[in-house]
């Protein structure tokens, strides 16, 4: 007997690592070992592959089968060893020649039947083998189509083990039926659809052209909601590289069917109140799944009646708002997911909601309203550069039926403001204004002299703080960007002004 | 218990045929079914080169619940090994060269046999 020898990939979050496959049978009692840290979804592996084969007319070998996955050290997990783990088997027991095996990875897991079922994870696993010198993946029919989107490797997806095996031994290949990718046209909710409301469709504008936070207060029933799920609509499109990178993040997570395989729609991810840390950030014991920031990752992330976050959630979204990513650490590794998101938050006004206008049927205490919102303060809401008040609509707006600007004609000044700005950044290590740096902002990032003197002597009479002065300076810059100023004029920083209406609250 | 009759005999027929496959082998036999109160052995033979040989012959009529080698559990096999040490210090031979094979008999209602003979597996 020889040793069969295949090759998979052991993906910890978004890293995969090829592991070797190694079986070998030897006399004794009929056996199997398997090493390599498996954990137990893929200790489980022996009793489908062996059901796979055996149903497949295949011989399954009563002997003493260890089966290696190498690195030894490298914990594995998952059901999608279950083909590599197959096909060594066989090769073990030389049943099916070995040349095909040779530069080729196998992923997927097998029902007891010998189909090869839909996996988890196939896109980051591709794109983790671009760089070595695998030339062909097997990946099962019904991730062809994601499969097709990583480019350089020669993709062969299988609908069950019969016809891998035909193809191992005779290089024939049941021809399947071209692969119809369902693309999502557009997940687009216009802002066409929002009544009024021309203050917050302008800081909505300006947040999309920052890469602002921002902070939403209003009473229910006034369209915070409706206004976040528009944000997306007006980022400029995915380019390749970032529709490519979400689309992974959303296989490993198990999302993407949802989301559309390669959609170029920035992502809208909503997670309730009640979510948890793990749900927020990623996490998981044997598998790191990510979590919503990541998922929201070159998106929008949405959290609505924000002040009632379960303690420690919203905190636990500090560091990918630091680096614009998440390192999640367990017993068996770690994993780092990107998270890089336009962070919307919207809070009723009041534990009742009803303070706004005038106020009237708000039955909640003035130390009640002041403990409700500063729920929210801390080091999370030093990084919203926005804060605004969503009021009803009013009553002409309303009653006109007159229908605003729509998603695309913002998005195309968005666009064109972005541009100047990533000119203005050529030289340094940001994309957008949010991330201009403190000091780059009081030396060669100023504001008109008029405007930075206006913005003196708002500090001066206690009106901003030092923090406060670097996020309207940088909400300036955006608005300048809008309007195609070659720096924030006076006007444009009474607007970031304005725009930070009520920010003292949290300084 | 006209079932268990016939498993008895199906067993019976199985270490026969072991027996006679190791005779043409140029094994002795030296004993069959020895037992004491923890267990039996079914064959004991002396091979050629002079090894004493312990055999587990599992037979089944089809292999429809599977390989008859796989009826032995890590349990049965450590039983294995005491009782060929309790074999040996009872025949003196405490000490001596030994092996632990397993032999699988097919005995299919056709009249179709098929021997599968494992060395040292233990």
């Amino acid at each position: 007997m020889t040793i069969g020898v295949t090759h998979g990939v052991s993906l910890m979050g978004l890293a995969g690592t090829l592991v070797q496959i190694e079986v070998d049978i030897s006399d004794g009692l009929p056996h199997y070992s398997l090493l390599g840290l498996p954990d137990l979804a893929l200790m489980e592996s022996r009793d489908r592959v062996r059901s796979a084969l055996v149903n497949s007319q295949e011989k399954w070998p009563n002997k003493k089968v260890t089966v290696s996955l190498s690195p030894a050290w490298l914990p594995k997990s998952g059901s999608n060893f279950d083909l590599p783990i197959a096909v060594a088997i066989l090769a073990a027991q030389e049943v099916i020649p070995a040349k095909r095996l040779h530069r080729a990875v196998f992923y997927g897991e097998l029902a007891l039947d010998g189909r090869i079922r839909e996996a988890r994870g196939v896109l980051p696993a591709l794109i983790s083998l671009l760089h070595s010198d695998v030339q062909t993946v097997i990946v099962p029919q019904a991730n062809a189509a994601e499969a097709k989107l990583v480019s350089g490797l020669e993709i062969i997806p299988m609908e069950n083990i019969s016809e891998l095996l035909k193809w191992l031994r005779t290089g024939i290949r049941v021809e399947a039926e071209e692969v119809i990718s369902i693309e999502k046209v557009n997940g687009f909710k216009d802002l066409s659809d929002v009544a009024g409301q021309p203050d917050a469709r302008y800081a909505l504008e300006v947040a999309a052209t920052g890469g602002h936070h921002i902070l939403m207060i209003g009473p229910p029933g006034t369209g915070k909601t409706m206004l976040a799920e528009r944000l997306p609509s007006l980022l400029p499109e995915l380019g390749e590289k970032a529709a490519l990178e979400v689309s992974a993040i959303h296989s490993v997570a198990g999302a993407l069917k949802e989301r559309g395989l390669f959609s170029k729609v920035p992502p809208f991810i909503s997670p309730h109140h009640t979510t948890t840390r793990t749900a927020m950030v990623g996490g998981g014991s044997s598998v790191i799944k990510p979590g919503a920031c990541s998922l929201a990752h070159n998106g929008v992330l949405f959290i609505d009646e924000a002040p009632e976050c379960v303690s420690g959630v919203l905190d636990a979204l500090r560091q990918p708002l630091e680096s614009g990513e998440i390192t999640i650490t367990r017993a068996i590794g770690s994993a780092t997911f990107p998270a890089d998101f336009i962070l919307v938050l919207a809070a009723n006004p009041c534990p009742c909601g009803r303070l706004s206008g005038r106020g009237r049927g708000c039955s909640c205490s003035s130390l009640q309203v002041r403990r409700y919102l500063n729920r929210l303060s801390g080091p999370l809401i030093d990084r919203v550069d926005l804060r605004i008040k969503v009021e009803p609509p009013s009553r002409t707006a309303f009653a006109s039926g007159e229908i605003g600007e729509s998603s695309a004609v913002v998005r195309e000044r968005v666009a064109l403001a972005r541009a100047r700005a990533a000119k203005r950044f050529a030289t340094l290590n940001i994309s957008r204004n949010a991330e201009i740096p403190a000091f780059a902002l009081r030396n060669e990032f100023k504001a008109e002299r008029a405007g930075m003197s206006l913005l003196h002597n708002e500090m001066d009479r206690e009106n901003l703080t030092a923090r406060g002065f670097h996020k309207t300076l940088r909400l300036a810059w955006s608005i300048a960007d809008l309007v195609e100023h070659e720096l924030p004029l006076l006007e444009d920083v009474k607007r970031a002004l304005a725009l930070r209406d009520g920010m003292e609250l949290f300084g | 218990m006209a079932k268990s009759k016939e498993a008895a005999l199906i067993g019976e027929v199985g270490e026969t045929l072991v027996a006679n496959h190791l005779k043409k082998k140029g094994y002795a036999i030296l004993a069959r079914n020895w037992r004491i109160k923890d267990g039996e052995i079914d064959l004991v033979a002396l091979s050629p080169n002079g090894k004493i040989t312990f055999v587990e012959v599992k037979s089944r009529s089809s292999m429809a619940f599977g390989h008859p080698l796989e009826a032995i559990s890590p349990d049965k096999a450590f039983r294995l090994q005491r009782l060929a040490l309790a074999w040996l210090v009872s025949n003196s031979k405490f000490g001596a060269d030994f092996q632990i094979d397993a032999a699988a008999v097919i005995i299919a209602p056709s009249g179709g046999i098929e021997i599968d003979y494992r060395e040292a597996v233990l």
